[in-house]
């Protein structure tokens, strides 16, 4: 179709410069880190374990995540009930969950002394330990399993209600619905799921920090901070960030192969009727899978809040002030965020097919396989030079998480702003909108739903990140999931928990506070 | 006086070809089956789409430089004419300033507009406590606010029953008369071409035949509109 030629307007040249900073902040750092590397290191065995532990744990996490949340998925899909959309909508807590108060929860539960293992030992069996690659898979799966059981939600969702009419007036069995309505959904859907499973538990930090370690248990991101801040020893982090590079090169290969699934939450709070899954056996296994899924998610969480509750009031200053820190970065970091992500969806959308269009939506992307240690390795080498690395911790991981938000972001908005300008870009274009009229009294006000979404989304993942930080801080400027990180490596439980109380509260309340800011009075 | 110069847009099999002139005032009715090419015909007018070939000008000046805001044309579409999430003024006043800095005088004018339909006293309203038709007024206000000598209109007020969309066709050529404007309505119901327009085009699998009188056309159709016609 001969479009009109539009002129590129400040929105698209924006878009492109965030896309070239994007570019350089995930590709450019990497380049950084090799410059820097004075002898290339030998790859030894250490770092082969590393990176076989790597994909070992990431390919287990995602394979049981998927299939774990087939059954639940299944069960969502046809048991209409009491708080299903509760449950629903906690499936999507995790993502926005901060790692280290899940691992506080799962250790509470699954740990030495956690109510799992009293269990056990109640009925005479020797629990297993939390820690090596069964902690770090469980950990994975307690954060994937919601996001997979949503994504295969999607897919049974997705199957049009008059199939199962349709196959109820056939006369088929819940077998015949198998094999003719769902087996043919779930192959369209499990590749993407695992593959978006996958990329996510390559770049595995905090979990492995925290329930791996030592030679059996360490993922490349954490030989990289080893290598970093123990040895300072460039020339192998380089190296390993390179194998961190290739790996998630692989996987933005993989992401391209299969199509992606959405993540979009639309449309999951109906059940079709269903004729085939009258049968009691099929009721009791759907009860149980889903009780079984609630529990899993829910035990953790009011571990964290119940151990917590007694010592919140009475928490040391330190642990506030680290408090205070993380909700300024991670307010300055939603805001980055949507600098950079407003251009880019403005620039994807307004280049549309055009060749260019689709490498800004590839740069949007590209930050969910990039490596947030990779990132932060290069950006205090190129630091540096130039001033103290340590005094820009906070800034700089404002930064590194607005970047790893970026995609998340991307994909709440580019549809929503494709569908605004479908539905009104000729009116505003015909009525000479341009520039920042355009984004005021058309982008944002249609846009405010995703806008509010994603800036929650962007506070609370930036609120609970356990990354970058590390690399930089010093004591003295901790954030909050940091100092907590510190009291538990110090075992000082008690204050822990508060903390990891603090730091659930703040990061679902930022979220929740961005997100209802989107709805509130929203304008139809 | 609308000139489209040997225009030519080809979309995969489909050819679209236009050779003709439409006088200042002249309201024409655009006539033809769904697919045809009527709104692509409108779509190069407004700028939305670029020739292959052919200019279009109006005056004798060539639009092609222009982007759609920048032309002499306003533009009633079938649906979404006005912003869900602004006021009724303010969708008025986006015919004046796209940027909505309204002065007093503009504010005055918005108001006047707002007046001449027939919807006094609505400006702070929402699109969605409106009625369609009060809907179709508003769009009318703005493109009487905007003052651009030429009105598309593309199977406009679609959703409106026939009395109403009658009443606001009528409408239409009031605003027209008043203001002098061309007005280009494509439309697949006959009569609608019979109430407010004088001349009408035929469009059939993408070839545009010039205008003719709407009258002599619809009584003595050749064998294609027959057809169509039923």
């Amino acid at each position: 179709m001969a479009q009109r030629a539009q002129p590129l307007g400040p929105g698209t040249w924006a878009g492109m410069a965030v896309a070239i900073l994007v570019l350089g902040l995930t590709l450019g750092t990497l380049g950084a880190v090799f410059a820097r590397a004075e002898d290339a290191a030998a790859f030894g065995p250490g770092d082969w374990a590393a990176l076989r532990f790597t994909l070992v744990q990431a390919t287990l996490s995602a394979v049981l995540s998927v299939l774990l949340a087939i059954p639940v998925a299944r069960a969502l899909a046809r048991r209409a009930f009491r708080g299903r959309g509760w449950l629903i909508t906690l499936l999507g807590a995790p993502f926005i969950l901060p790692v280290i108060v899940a691992i506080l929860g799962l250790l509470a539960v699954f740990g030495r002394n956690g109510l799992f293992n009293q269990g056990l030992q109640v009925l005479g069996i020797a629990p297993p330990s939390i820690y090596g690659l069964q902690g770090v898979v469980l950990a994975h799966v307690f954060f994937n399993l919601p996001l997979a059981t949503r994504l295969i939600l999607q897919g049974w969702q997705s199957i049009p209600a008059e199939r199962f009419r349709l196959a109820a007036s056939l006369g088929f069995t819940t077998r015949d619905v198998n094999r003719w309505l769902e087996r043919p959904m779930l192959r369209t859907v499990l590749p993407g799921a695992i593959v978006v499973i996958f990329v996510v538990c390559l770049t595995s930090f905090a979990v492995a920090l925290t329930l791996g370690g030592g030679p059996g248990a360490t993922t490349i991101e954490l030989a990289i901070y080893q290598a970093f801040r123990f040895e300072f020893d460039l020339g192998r982090a380089a190296l390993l960030s390179l194998v961190q590079f290739a790996l998630s090169a692989l996987a933005a290969g993989l992401a391209a192969w299969v199509a992606l699934p959405a993540f979009g939450g639309a449309g999951l709070d109906r059940v079709p009727q269903r004729w085939d899954a009258g049968n009691p056996l099929a009721r009791v296994a759907d009860t149980a899978w889903i009780v079984l899924a609630a529990l899993f998610l829910i035990v953790p969480l009011a571990m964290v809040v119940a151990s917590g509750l007694p010592t919140i009031g009475q928490l040391p200053a330190s642990v506030l002030m680290a408090a205070l820190r993380s909700f300024l970065v991670a307010l300055g970091s939603a805001a980055l965020m949507l600098l950079l992500a407003l251009p880019l969806a403005i620039a994807t959308v307004r280049l549309g097919r055009h060749p260019a269009g689709a490498a800004l939506e590839v740069t949007g992307a590209l930050s969910i396989a990039a490596s947030p240690l990779v990132i932060g390795t290069g950006l205090f080498i190129l630091l540096f030079p130039v001033t103290d690395p340590v005094v820009l911790a906070l800034p700089v991981t404002a930064l590194v998480n607005a970047v790893m938000s970026l995609p998340f972001a991307m994909r709440a908005l580019v549809p929503a702003l494709r569908e605004t300008e479908a539905a009104h870009g000729r009116l505003a274009d015909s009525l000479g909108m341009t520039g920042w009229a355009r984004l005021r009294f058309l982008v944002l006000p249609r846009l405010r739903r995703p806008i509010g979404f994603a800036t929650g989304l962007a506070a609370a993942l930036s609120m609970g990140d356990l990354g970058v930080i590390a690399l930089f801080a010093d004591p003295t400027q901790a954030t909050l999931p940091l100092q907590l990180y510190r009291l538990m490596a110090a075992y000082r439980m008690d204050e822990a928990a508060g903390a990891a109380l603090l730091l659930l509260t703040l990061s679902l309340l930022l979220f929740w506070i961005f997100d209802r800011g989107g709805r509130g009075n929203a304008a139809t | 006086m609308l000139q489209l110069e040997g225009l030519r847009l080809s979309q995969g099999d489909f050819t679209l070809t236009a050779d003709l002139v439409i006088e200042t005032g002249a309201r024409v009715a655009v006539i033809g089956p769904s697919g045809a090419g009527k709104s692509t015909l409108l779509d190069l007018i407004a700028g939305f789409q670029m020739p292959d070939a052919g200019r279009v000008l109006w005056n004798g000046q060539d639009l092609a430089p222009f982007p759609p805001g920048r032309r002499p044309v306003s533009l009633i579409f079938q649906d979404n004419n006005l912003f869900p999430h602004l006021t009724v003024a303010q969708n008025v006043g986006l015919g004046l300033r796209p940027d909505l800095r309204l002065d007093n005088d503009a504010q005055r004018a918005v108001r006047r507009g707002l007046e001449r339909v027939g919807l006094a006293g609505l400006g702070g309203r929402k699109p969605a406590e409106l009625s369609g038709g009060q809907r179709g007024r508003v769009a009318l206000a703005r493109v009487l606010l905007r003052g651009r000598p030429l009105l598309l209109l593309d199977e406009p007020f679609a959703a409106l029953g026939p009395a109403l969309r009658a009443e606001m066709l009528a409408l239409v050529g009031d605003l027209a008369s008043e203001t002098g404007g061309t007005v280009l309505l494509v439309s697949h119901d006959p009569r609608d071409a019979a109430t407010v327009a004088d001349q009408a085009i035929t469009v059939f699998d993408g070839r545009v035949d010039p205008p003719r009188d709407t009258a002599t056309l619809l009584s003595d159709p050749p064998p294609r509109l027959r057809e169509y016609l039923g």
